[in-house]
């Protein structure tokens, strides 16, 4: 429980000090895991909007592989996109390897499944209440989807954050195709695995407490957003 | 979520400009945890203006990432498979670099009394026998590859052991030293790292002074026939300057704690062979 002590005034006096390498390694955090969560939104919400309003043939069968693939382990999708960005891989000409941009890919791949999981969820139910009245406008498909991702916008705010949460959090898949490359490609995990390689545990640990204080910082700002919207008048 | 921002982060996700003057070094951990990058890189960064990115990892991890063209320069230690790395064509040509030795640390209580050895086998021999915690690399790294040769010497088969008495970790350095020193193990680390680690807890050194625990670096340009992707002038700069007097010099004066953690050897043909 020392270090825990140790670390704690450690992380404080890391953040008090403004120290540039922190600064540096935070903003590379919050870049490329925010910049995943956008692409895995684009991506993800129109998707799971269009498999909670569909009826096709196979259905179950995405359902179940949709679900799975929120499991994708980090280091495997590492090893994926590495084995593509390499040099001697199908895309190394892109030069992408070791490059903040490789690390948005990985997370964005990694986090989509889970941003459209959660929304198809999350639309189903809400698509089964307003079912008739969409029909009773006779609403394209598209303008369904519309109307459900706009009605469901808190809810997805939160399926955002989900997968914000696990792109900040995972370690895996960054420091593969990052590589942990000093004022590069080192976010606070690679940071914080290299620290504890080091042996140095209690500043590996203030790093900790300092990424906590991110995700924090983040999700409250969401929620600052939502309350604000919702003393607006807007639909909750 | 605006769509307002898309453009915004495309932008973002754009490649990041190519730099002319940058190079990666795929390199063993020990150079880069024990800090000689840190002390080293600037005053060659000063000089030349080209950046230096390491990527550290395995020494077998970082000879496969050269050998997909994703480095310009190898730092490695192990010299058999690095020769093999040049002999197949990926490396211009290896060269001795700098040295430093293996030491095997142990807990304070030292339950199988190997304390003080100078004879690495003798004593590794022993702590199969009391059955006493042994951590090992198992990741095919530098340090694995040296420790694997030791026990063949010994005759023990530790891998008949692996689970029990003999713990093969999978991680790297320091991730096997924090988990030997947490399970009671004994580790063979290089000194560098061992210096310069920061959670030894009652660790101390048990076995050193062997000359089969001798640690040879090497360095060696990716080819750019076999990589005509890496940038072969930079990379070849920058190997001329850790070979020069300079970059020699500068190898010798980094110390942590008072104590020099990598001897320079480039020029010096009267080091001991590595027999790993």
């Amino acid at each position: 429980m020392q270090d825990l002590a140790e670390s704690l005034s450690l992380a404080i006096a890391l953040v008090l000090s403004g120290d540039a390498d922190l600064i540096e390694i935070v903003a590379l955090s919050l870049r490329v895991s925010l910049s995943a969560t956008m692409l895995a939104c684009v991506l993800g919400l129109p998707l799971g909007a269009l498999v909670a309003i569909g009826r096709f043939p196979g259905r179950g069968a995405v359902l179940v592989a949709m679900n799975a693939l929120m499991g994708l382990p980090p280091v495997v999708v590492g090893l994926l996109v590495y084995l593509h960005l390499s040099r001697s891989g199908p895309l190394g000409f892109l030069g992408l390897l070791y490059t903040p941009t490789a690390m948005i890919i990985a997370q964005t791949i990694l986090i989509t499944p889970i941003v459209a999981a959660l929304a198809r969820q999350a639309l189903e139910d809400l698509h089964s209440e307003y079912a008739e009245q969409f029909r009773s406008l006779c609403l394209t498909r598209m303008q369904t989807v519309g109307a459900l991702l706009w009605d469901g916008r808190f809810t997805l705010l939160t399926v955002g954050l989900a997968g914000f949460g696990r792109a900040v959090a995972e370690v895996g898949a960054v420091i593969i195709v990052g590589g942990n490359i000093d004022h590069l490609t080192r976010v606070m995990t690679t940071a914080i695995a290299l620290e504890t390689s080091k042996g140095e545990l209690a500043l590996a640990l203030a790093l900790g407490i300092v990424l906590l204080a991110l995700s924090f910082a983040v999700n409250a700002g969401v929620q600052g957003l939502r309350v604000s919207a919702a003393a607006r008048g807007a639909h909750v | 979520m605006s769509l307002k921002l898309v453009p915004a982060l495309i932008l973002m996700a754009a490649p990041a400009m190519a730099q002319e003057g940058s190079i990666i070094v795929q390199s063993t951990t020990s150079t880069a945890n024990s800090g000689l990058y840190d002390y080293l890189l600037p005053m060659f960064e000063e000089q030349t203006g080209i950046d230096v990115n390491v990527v550290a990892v395995g020494t077998g991890q970082a000879i496969q990432n050269a050998r997909n063209c994703d480095g310009d320069v190898l730092l490695v230690h192990a010299k058999p498979a690095e020769e093999a790395f040049v002999a197949d064509g990926f490396g211009t040509e290896r060269t001795d670099l700098m040295y430093n030795d293996f030491i095997i640390v142990g807990p304070a209580d030292d339950p199988a009394g190997v304390a003080g050895m100078t004879d690495a086998q003798d004593a590794m021999t022993q702590i199969a026998e009391e059955n006493a915690m042994f951590a090992s690399r198992g990741d095919d790294s530098g340090t694995h590859k040296k420790e694997l040769a030791l026990w063949s010497d010994t005759g023990v088969d530790p891998a008949a052991a692996s689970g029990q008495w003999y713990r093969e970790t999978g991680s790297g350095m320091g991730a096997t030293l924090n988990a030997g020193i947490g399970m009671g193990a004994y580790v063979m680390t290089d000194r560098a790292t061992w210096i310069s680690f920061g959670n030894k807890q009652d660790y101390e050194i048990a076995v050193e002074d062997d000359e089969d625990l001798f640690n040879q670096y090497g360095v060696i340009p990716v080819s750019s026939e076999a990589c005509p992707s890496v940038n072969a002038d930079a990379a070849q700069t920058f190997t001329d300057w850790l070979l020069s007097a300079e970059g020699q010099e500068a190898i010798g004066a980094y110390q942590v704690d008072g104590q020099q953690l990598f001897f320079p050897n480039a020029t010096d043909s009267n080091a001991p062979d590595d027999n790993g």
